[in-house]
């Protein structure tokens, strides 16, 4: 990624985001967890705080989640950042949900009104969504794709869809640099894009080309590995320790969950 | 002694109306290295192909190691004893990290994974890439990429390297490099290359393909 780049460079379209730089993860890294755990607790996490209804619950797991971020030492602006698109579709959530949902009126327009229940599914929504990003940039924000996908293969997860995974990791990039290299040899041309048939019909080449470049490619790699001797069988990297880190962080995470269901059943439902 | 491989009269076309290949005979004897040139499109990666059985004879018999090779279970085993570098290296090197693609080849060949472990770190120290091993394969420099996938067929310990243009797009350093590397393999080569000076240094002798027949092809080195 260091090494000089091309002109036809395509690092600023941001085709592989770039992950996130360790310093963001301070206090967390640190830890060196184990990615399964990681990734068992973000999918418990996210389960219990999406089946949650209670406000107090969901109130609460987002406090939870904004504190350990904060204080595991991201950036303020990053995390705003990485949660602007979420927030930008919730706020329509908000302005539109109310008027599709029966309940109490809040403001009425003509045949239309604007509930109040709608308006806390709405904020329910908005609490429940924030609170499950965060815990994912918390949790898996800091794995790369190719531990996350060594992570669900030993939990389990069906081997065509981990080889989906580590080959799109894989190729995303070259693919990226094709794209850019096609779009460059497009511009050297003249060819700026416009609202006419030309432009569309450029990019649909230009898109159809990309196709007809990665199937050749598949077509090539496939090659590669049956002249390795490939039959069918994949082998990844060796096996992931559990650590007695990890074993404190399962009891601090169930610990959090037992936490926010006792809320929910017994807070919430009197 | 039975040459390693042999082509006997052998002929290949996608379109019957314009053949790649006819009529080509050549043999590659152990420890012999063979260039060979043509033109753009004259069959060269085609004759690679059909050595390993990614492509199938439309004419003639192939010989690998001492047998007739026609079916997909026959090439296996031709693949696992005749390595193919392939032009363009991010083809060849699909894994996350070069430790991995690297043991790719080994695992497939059955061995238990303590014993690819030492494979993988005797064969990256044979080629000076010691300490690559978590490396990241997409993130190496076209020189150091070209060794690995070397380096990931030279850890099947194969008979024949089949090398399909090894010096393209690498720098002088970076081909110097893998010249020298090459030099000092005891495998048998089949050298593909429009680098008359690589080919001068590396082979012992050439062939030509030309309107997709094999001649000899000394005279052009």
């Amino acid at each position: 990624m260091s090494r000089s780049r091309r002109w036809c460079d395509t690092r600023d379209r941001a085709i592989l985001p770039s992950p996130p730089a360790e310093k963001a993860e301070g206090r967390f890294a640190a830890l060196r967890l184990d990615p399964r755990g990681r990734v068992l607790a973000a999918v418990a996490f996210s389960v219990v705080v999406a089946v949650a209804n209670g406000f107090a619950t969901l109130a609460a797991a987002l406090v939870l989640t904004i504190l350990a971020v904060l204080s595991c030492g991201w950036p303020v602006a990053v995390v705003l950042r990485r949660l602007a698109p979420l927030n930008s579709l919730l706020l329509a959530l908000v302005a539109i949900l109310p008027w599709t949902v029966a309940g109490d009126p809040l403001w009425q327009a003509g045949p239309l009104t604007y509930s109040s229940e709608g308006l806390r599914l709405a904020a329910r929504i908005a609490l429940k969504g924030n609170a499950i990003v965060l815990s994912l940039l918390l949790l898996l924000g800091s794995l790369d794709g190719i531990t996350l996908g060594r992570a669900l293969a030993q939990l389990r997860l069906p081997d065509k869809l981990i080889h989906l995974l580590l080959f799109t990791i894989r190729y995303l990039e070259v693919l990226g640099r094709e794209y850019g290299r096609l779009r460059v040899a497009m511009r050297t041309r003249g060819f700026r894009a416009r609202f006419n048939r030309h432009t569309w019909r450029s990019y649909g080449h230009l898109i159809g080309m990309l196709l007809v470049r990665s199937l050749d490619r598949a077509e090539r790699i496939g090659a590669a590995m049956k002249c390795r001797g490939f039959r069918g069988r994949f082998y990844l990297g060796e096996r992931l320790v559990f650590s007695q880190h990890d074993a404190w962080f399962a009891v601090a995470a169930t610990a959090v969950l037992l936490g926010l269901v006792f809320v929910e059943w017994f807070v919430w439902s009197r | 002694m039975e040459p390693l491989i042999q082509f006997n009269e052998v002929g290949f076309a996608y379109d019957p109306q314009r053949p790649v290949l006819a009529d080509c005979d050549f043999q590659l004897q152990a420890g012999q290295r063979v260039g060979l040139i043509g033109a753009n499109g004259s069959g060269k990666t085609t004759l690679l192909a059909l050595t390993v059985g990614l492509l199938k004879p439309t004419a003639g018999r192939i010989k690998a190691f001492g047998r007739v090779r026609s079916c997909e279970a026959d090439f296996h085993e031709v693949r696992c004893r005749a390595g193919l570098l392939f032009q363009d290296t991010d083809d060849q090197l699909f894994c996350p990290t070069v430790a991995e693609d690297v043991a790719f080849g080994p695992l497939n060949l059955g061995l238990a994974r303590r014993e690819v472990e030492r494979i993988v770190s005797r064969t990256l120290d044979s080629l000076g890439l010691a300490g690559y091993e978590s490396r990241v394969t997409y993130r190496l420099s076209g020189g150091e990429k070209r060794l690995v996938a070397l380096a990931t067929l030279l850890a099947m310990n194969p008979d024949v390297l089949l090398l399909d243009e090894p010096a393209t797009g690498l720098d002088e350093q970076a081909t110097e490099r893998v010249l020298e590397t090459l030099e000092r393999l005891p495998q048998a080569m089949l050298i593909v290359s429009h680098d008359r000076a690589f080919l001068r240094r590396l082979a012992h002798s050439a062939l030509r393909l030309n309107r997709g027949r094999l001649e000899p092809g000394e005279g052009q080195l």
